[in-house]
C-alpha cells in the first residue's frame, strides 16, 4: 500500500545537506535582532532618552563644581548615568529571552539548526552592542552640553562602564530563562532603579546613611559604577568593586548558564 | 544516514505523563514520498508523538529515526520541518523579516521571496505578525517549514482554530506545493482532511495505532452497511448467523444490522421475520472513524 510512483529523487540529495556554520551563529542575525530592538520606540526611550534627560535635569545644574582632583562634576554624574543607560539596554536585551520563550519562539528555534548556544551568543552580543549605544549616547550629550575631560578618562570610563555592563547581559539572561513572560522589563525596570541606587549611580553613596552604605557595596551595580568613575576620581584601582563585579557575573552568568541548560535539555 | 533508509521509524514508542500513557509502544515507518495522516480524537497521542518524532520530547522506551539519524540530525541538515500548532512567533517582526531571520539559521535556505509566494503570503510580506490572523501566521509557520526545503514536511493539527476558508487556502497551499518526493506527515482530527490529502491514514487511539492503510482501506475496515428495522423480540442469534453479518444491536423493538451483504439480512428480515420500517444505510469514513477510535478495536490491515 505505499505508493509506487512518489519515489522520485528529490532535488536536494542527502549529501547536499550540511549544518550551518557556527551553529546558525551570523552577523545577519546580529543585524535583525539589533534592527528589531531599536524599533521598539520603548526600549528607545528607556535607553537612549532616559538616560540623557537624566543627565540634561541633574547633571548641568552642577556645571560649575568640580571634584577636588579639579574633574568637573557633571563628568561623575554622566560616568554614572552612562552605566546606567547600558545596565538597562544589556539587561533588557539579555531579558528578551524571557518574552520569546513565552511566545514559544524558542520552541520554534529548536525546528531549526539554530544552536542553542549561538542563540545566547546572539542575545549577549545584541546586549553589547546596545549597552555601547546607551554609553556612546550618554557620553555624546555631556560632551555636547560641555562636559570637558582628559581624552584617557573618556576612553577607560566608556570602556569600563561599557564591559562592565556584561554583568547586567547576564542578568538579563538569567531573569530570562527563570520566568518566561512577555512583560518581563516592566518589573525589571523599578529593580534596576532600585539597583543604580544602591550603586551610586543616582547620587554619591556618602548621602545614604552609614549601614546602607555598607549594603550597597555588595549590590551588583556597586562595583562597575566604581570602576567605571575611578579614572574620573583618581583614585586607582579599587579592588573591592573590581571583586564586586567579577562576583556578580559570575553568579548571574553561572545561575543563567544552568537555568539554560535546564531549558535546552527539558525534552 | 542513507537515502534508502525510512523517513519516518518509529520503534516501540512510548511517552508516559505521570499516571498517563500518552503513547503506548507505537511502531510505525515511513516510505520517502508518503503523504500519510495521523488521525485520532483529542488525546490519541498525536500531537506527543509527533514532539518525539521531531526530537522536542524524548520518548521514555523505544527509538525514533529520520532518514535514518536521529531527529537532531535531521534539523540540523534541514532535512525535516514542521508546522506546530501554536506559538512560535514574534509579534514585532513583519512576516518577511520573520521569513528573512529564519532562513539565516541554515547553511542553505530557499530563497524568502520564493516561500513566501509558495506559502500564499507574499501579499502580506509587510505585515506585522501580531496583526496576522491565525490563518495567516499559520501559512507564515508553512512558509518558514518551506525555508530548508525539507525531505519530510511534518504538520501538527495546521488547520486547527481556522474557518472553512482558511483551511481550504491552507491545504491549497499545501497541494500546491507538493514536489514529488517530498513526505509529508500531518496530524488532524478531521476526518475529510485527511480522506482529502492523504494517501495512507494511520489510525491512533489511546496512544497506539488502531488501524493503517490507504483511505480506502481504512474506510472498507468499517465497510458495510447497516440494516435497521423494528422488530420487537427480535432473534440476535439467528440474525448473526446469516452470511456477511458483523454485528447485531438491539435496542429496544429496534435492530441494527452491520453487515457485508445487506441483501441477505434486508431479505431475511421481510421474509422470515415481522419487521417493518426496514432502512438499509451505508457507513462512512466518519462511522470508520468513530467505530475505530472508540471501540475495542485493535484491527490493521498492514
Amino acid at each position: 500500500m505505499t505508493l509506487t510512483s512518489s519515489t522520485a529523487a528529490a532535488p536536494r540529495s542527502a549529501a547536499d545537506r550540511r549544518p550551518p556554520a557556527l551553529g546558525g551563529f551570523s552577523a545577519a542575525v546580529l543585524g535583525i535582532e539589533i534592527r528589531r530592538v531599536l524599533r521598539n520606540r520603548r526600549t528607545l526611550v528607556f535607553i537612549l532618552i532616559m538616560p540623557a534627560v537624566f543627565f540634561l535635569l541633574f547633571g548641568l545644574p552642577q556645571r560649575n563644581q568640580y571634584l577636588d582632583n579639579g574633574n568637573p562634576v557633571t563628568g561623575y554624574i554622566m560616568i554614572s548615568l552612562a552605566v546606567y543607560a547600558a545596565m538597562v539596554a544589556t539587561t533588557s536585551a539579555g531579558a528578551a529571552v524571557a518574552t520569546e520563550r513565552a511566545l514559544g519562539w524558542s520552541r520554534q528555534l529548536r525546528l531549526t539548526p539554530l544552536r542553542p548556544a549561538a542563540y545566547v551568543a546572539t542575545k549577549v552580543a545584541t546586549a553589547m552592542v546596545l549597552g555601547l549605544l546607551g554609553v556612546l549616547v550618554e557620553f555624546a550629550v555631556g560632551a555636547v552640553s560641555g562636559v570637558r575631560l582628559p581624552a584617557q578618562v573618556w576612553l577607560e570610563s566608556g570602556l569600563t562602564a561599557w564591559l562592565g555592563s556584561l554583568v547586567f547581559a547576564a542578568l538579563g539572561l538569567f531573569v530570562g530563562y527563570l520566568a518566561p513572560a512577555e512583560n518581563v522589563m516592566q518589573f525589571m525596570g523599578p529593580l534596576l532603579a532600585i539597583l543604580a541606587m544602591l550603586g551610586g549611580l543616582f547620587v554619591p553613596l556618602d548621602v545614604l546613611p552609614h549601614a546602607m552604605q555598607q549594603i550597597a557595596k555588595f549590590t551588583p551595580v556597586y562595583g562597575v559604577g566604581q570602576l567605571a568613575r575611578a579614572p574620573l576620581a583618581g583614585t586607582g584601582m579599587d579592588w573591592a568593586a573590581l571583586a564586586n563585579l567579577v562576583g556578580w557575573t559570575a553568579f548571574f552568568g553561572l545561575a543563567a548558564a544552568r537555568l539554560f541548560r535546564r531549558d535546552t535539555t527539558r525534552v | 544516514m542513507t537515502d534508502t533508509a525510512p523517513a519516518v521509524d518509529l520503534a516501540g514508542i512510548t511517552k508516559t505523563f505521570g499516571p498517563v500513557t500518552a503513547v503506548d509502544g507505537l511502531s510505525l515507518r515511513i516510505e520517502p514520498g508518503e503523504v500519510v495522516a495521523f488521525l485520532g480524537p483529542n488525546g490519541a497521542g498525536k500531537t506527543t508523538t509527533v514532539d518525539m518524532l521531531l526530537g522536542l520530547a524524548r520518548p521514555d522506551a523505544g527509538t525514533v529515526r529520520l532518514f535514518g539519524g536521529t531527529p537532531a540530525d535531521a534539523v540540523q541538515l534541514g532535512r525535516v520541518a514542521a508546522v506546530m500548532q501554536t506559538g512560535g512567533l514574534l509579534k514585532d517582526l513583519t512576516v518577511a523579516e520573520t521569513v528573512r531571520l529564519t532562513a539565516h539559521f541554515y547553511a542553505d535556505a530557499r530563497p524568502p521571496a520564493e516561500v513566501l509566494e509558495r506559502a500564499g503570503i507574499a501579499d502580506i510580506a509587510d505585515r506585522l505578525v501580531g496583526k496576522c490572523s491565525g490563518g495567516q501566521q499559520q501559512r507564515l509557520r508553512f512558509a518558514l517549514a518551506l525555508l530548508p526545503d525539507p525531505d519530510l514536511m511534518v504538520l501538527d493539527e495546521p488547520t486547527t482554530g481556522m474557518d472553512v476558508e482558511g483551511r481550504r487556502d491552507f491545504w491549497q497551499a499545501i497541494r500546491a506545493d507538493a514536489r514529488s518526493g517530498r513526505t509529508v506527515l500531518f496530524a488532524t482530527h478531521y476526518l475529510d482532511e485527511a480522506d482529502a490529502y492523504a494517501d495512507r491514514i494511520v489510525l491512533l487511539r489511546q496512544g497506539r495505532v488502531v488501524a493503517d492503510g490507504t483511505t480506502a482501506e481504512i474506510k472498507n475496515l468499517a465497510a458495510g452497511r447497516v440494516v435497521r428495522a423494528t422488530l420487537p423480540g427480535a432473534d440476535q442469534a439467528a440474525l448473526a448467523a446469516l452470511p456477511g453479518v458483523r454485528e447485531v444491536e438491539v435496542r429496544g423493538d429496534l435492530v441494527l444490522v452491520h453487515t457485508d451483504d445487506s441483501d441477505t439480512v434486508a431479505r431475511h428480515l421481510l421474509t422470515r421475520t415481522t419487521a417493518r420500517d426496514l432502512e438499509i444505510t451505508s457507513r462512512n469514513l466518519e462511522d470508520a472513524f468513530l467505530a475505530l477510535t472508540t471501540d475495542a478495536l485493535t484491527a490493521t490491515t498492514r
